[in-house]
């Protein structure tokens, strides 16, 4: 299979993968509620402006009809109600919030920066740290630093990160006074105070998500340091940095970008729980509000959001690897 | 062995817990305004600690808080190891029927397991228990959806090792007597993987009570006034400067069980399965994962969010 084939396939795949999440999603939250209007509508809800939410959202009509506007309306776009009340929802329209008067399109958008801005640097950060120290265990094998290594790493996998964030906030923002308790500066307004606002909330989720790739590491580089041709190289007399550096992590690159590929793409989606406890305002604060208001466009939205962002880092993983690796393009 | 007394330890103080709740008169559920001082933060030394209330009381209403940490040990083993069965019967199951029969119900199964694994969990979780009608008891909510999101690693897993089982002689030497299927898969395939799945089991554990955790901190968990460590730990947001034992106390206990049974399982491993103690399943031509190393569990990573 050729790479543009391949490439073409695994897009189609993806869209398809979409789909079947947009129906499910369509088929749970609006055929399983008594009265999606009555979600939509918001607290509190006038009987008037319910009739109005009805007409709007067009829940008199056939399910499958339903159906075919919400999944149309996210391809290119739909209109709720008619004449000069009628508000356009421009594609990708994944629905509209009655409550806040908004596509939740550009919700998600608003929201974005600051969701990306958290989980970029803390992938850096666990990205780093997390392999270094995976290497250094494996590399030492046995010593005080492996099972110093694999110590923390199994506390750090044990430690929930809503705990961490708020022994963090404890430590270094009330007791000790050095860092912001929370609350998010954009990077456009002051670089300094945006890294200096996040830097905590990226040690947590690095802490937290380093464990898991320091553990990988050493489980994979332990592997791929017991094969034959990591003997021959060493027969060879090639020098220990090349053996690992050239042999050893060309191994681990594609399981690696695997589980990166997971882990941004969920966190992208809304890293619900460190935006809660630091207060930031991002994509997960937003399906947190909405499901308090029961703002059931926004919930389906952002839940699709999430979905699209794991299905599309995926694929880029997937595109990735051909190119990581010469062996899997042919395989694929 | 620290992992194992860890869950000894929890087991224990989750089935004791009305015995202590006996022994020193406090419920979960009682309120004990005079614990508090005038701004409703307990009075006395680490957030009340007495002979009285061994881990003090709850800010704000004075419940005992070794009762509500006790009795947050039930609910949380309760939902995690009863989501962790419905993971495993539903993971195996799949593993199953996709490694013995192959062909087309392994294509559709493999992908829909890949879309499990993928799904953002956390998320749907959040979104499912906003619409899901108040009539459903949340505990057995949260089993189900913790346990069916949970489930794909071990499928995957069962079924690489059901597909090399498949090939080898005394299973083919079943099928060539005419035994039929599904007495293969129980009498030589199961017993065969027994061990792996055990292992999984362990290891599945503390991701899924975190994941209880996780969600009743996010306030859409178990209910108040049911007693959970993860919703202790979201109202003590607002009281860590005043109050920190009252963060401590169930935050330890989270981190305890979790940490006890992530060493139990990883032990439990070594000693079962020593090849993979070293080296985890992952083979670098495969694009993804084909048996995903214990810890890169998505529930796990749903859970630190």
């Amino acid at each position: 299979m050729n790479r543009t084939k391949f490439i073409l396939m695994r897009l189609l795949g993806a869209a398809l993968v979409l789909l079947i999440i947009a129906a499910a999603c369509f088929a749970i939250f609006y055929l399983m509620p008594a009265n999606p209007a009555q979600y939509s509508c918001g607290k509190p809800c006038s009987p008037e402006r319910l009739a109005e939410v009805e007409r709007y959202l067009g829940v008199d009509q056939a399910w499958w009809k339903q159906l075919f506007d919400f999944l149309g309306g996210i391809v290119g776009g739909r209109t709720y109600g008619e004449g000069a009340a009628a508000i356009h929802c421009n594609a990708p329209c994944f629905g509209y919030s009655f409550r806040l008067r908004d596509s939740v399109t550009d919700l998600v958008i608003d929201r974005l920066p600051i969701t990306f801005s958290l989980t970029l640097g803390a992938a850096v950060l666990w990205g780093i740290g997390g392999i270094a120290a995976g290497l250094i265990a494996a590399l030492k094998r046995g010593t005080a630093a492996d099972s110093t290594v694999m110590g923390a790493a199994i506390t750090g996998i044990s430690a929930p990160t809503y705990l961490l964030g708020l022994l963090g906030i404890l430590l270094f923002g009330f007791t000790l006074n050095v860092l912001p308790i929370g609350g998010y500066v954009p990077f456009t307004e002051n670089p300094g105070m945006w890294a200096f606002h996040l830097i905590l909330p990226w040690i947590v989720l690095a802490i937290a998500n380093g464990a898991i790739y320091a553990r990988l590491t050493r489980g994979q580089m332990l592997e791929v340091l017991s094969q034959d041709f990591i003997r021959t190289a060493r027969a060879k007399g090639l020098s220990e940095t090349t053996v690992i550096g050239k042999h050893g992590l060309r191994n681990l690159v594609v399981p690696l970008t695997t589980l990166f590929a997971i882990d941004i793409g969920g966190l992208l989606g809304g890293a619900v729980i460190t935006e809660k406890v630091f207060g930031l305002g991002g994509v997960g604060t937003l399906l947190l509000e909405a499901v308090s208001n029961l703002d059931i466009q926004v919930i389906v939205g952002v839940t699709l959001f999430a979905a699209a962002v794991v299905i599309i880092a995926n694929l880029l993983a997937d595109f990735s690897y051909s190119l990581l690796d010469p062996r899997i393009k042919a395989v694929r | 062995m620290i992992g194992l007394a860890l869950v000894v330890f929890f087991v224990a103080l989750a089935a004791l817990a009305p015995a202590f709740s006996a022994i020193t008169g406090n419920s979960p559920y009682a309120y004990n305004p005079d614990a508090l001082g005038p701004d409703t933060a307990p009075t006395g030394p680490l957030g009340g600690v007495s002979a009285q209330h061994w881990f003090g009381v709850e800010p704000r209403t004075g419940r005992d808080l070794f009762a509500i940490v006790s009795y947050g040990a039930q609910v949380s083993l309760l939902i995690g190891l009863a989501s962790t069965a419905v993971s495993i019967m539903v993971g195996v199951a799949v593993g199953l029927i996709a490694g013995f029969y192959g062909g087309v119900a392994d294509r559709l199964l493999s992908r829909l397991t890949d879309i499990i694994f993928g799904f953002p969990f956390l998320i749907f979780a959040i979104a499912l228990s906003a619409t899901v009608p108040a009539s459903v008891p949340r505990p057995l909510l949260l089993i189900l959806v913790i346990g069916f999101f949970g489930w794909p690693s071990i499928a995957r897993v069962v079924r690489s090792e059901t597909l090399s089982l498949r090939e080898r002689g005394f299973v083919r030497a079943a099928a060539a007597q005419g035994i039929g299927s599904g007495r293969i898969i129980i009498r030589e395939i199961i017993p065969n993987i027994l061990a792996t799945i055990i292992v999984f089991t362990t290891v599945s554990i503390p991701g899924k009570i975190g994941a209880e955790a996780a969600l009743s901190f996010l306030g859409v968990g178990v209910n108040p006034p049911t007693p959970s460590w993860g919703r202790s730990i979201s109202d003590a947001i607002s009281w860590v400067q005043v109050d920190p034992m009252y963060l401590i106390f169930p935050g330890m206990a989270l981190f305890l069980v979790t940490l006890g049974f992530n060493m139990f399982g990883d032990g439990l491993r070594d000693a079962l399965d020593p090849s993979e103690a070293e080296a985890s399943t992952t083979t670098s031509t495969e694009a993804a994962p084909a048996a995903a190393p214990v810890s890169t569990d998505p529930l796990s990573a749903g859970g630190q969010a």
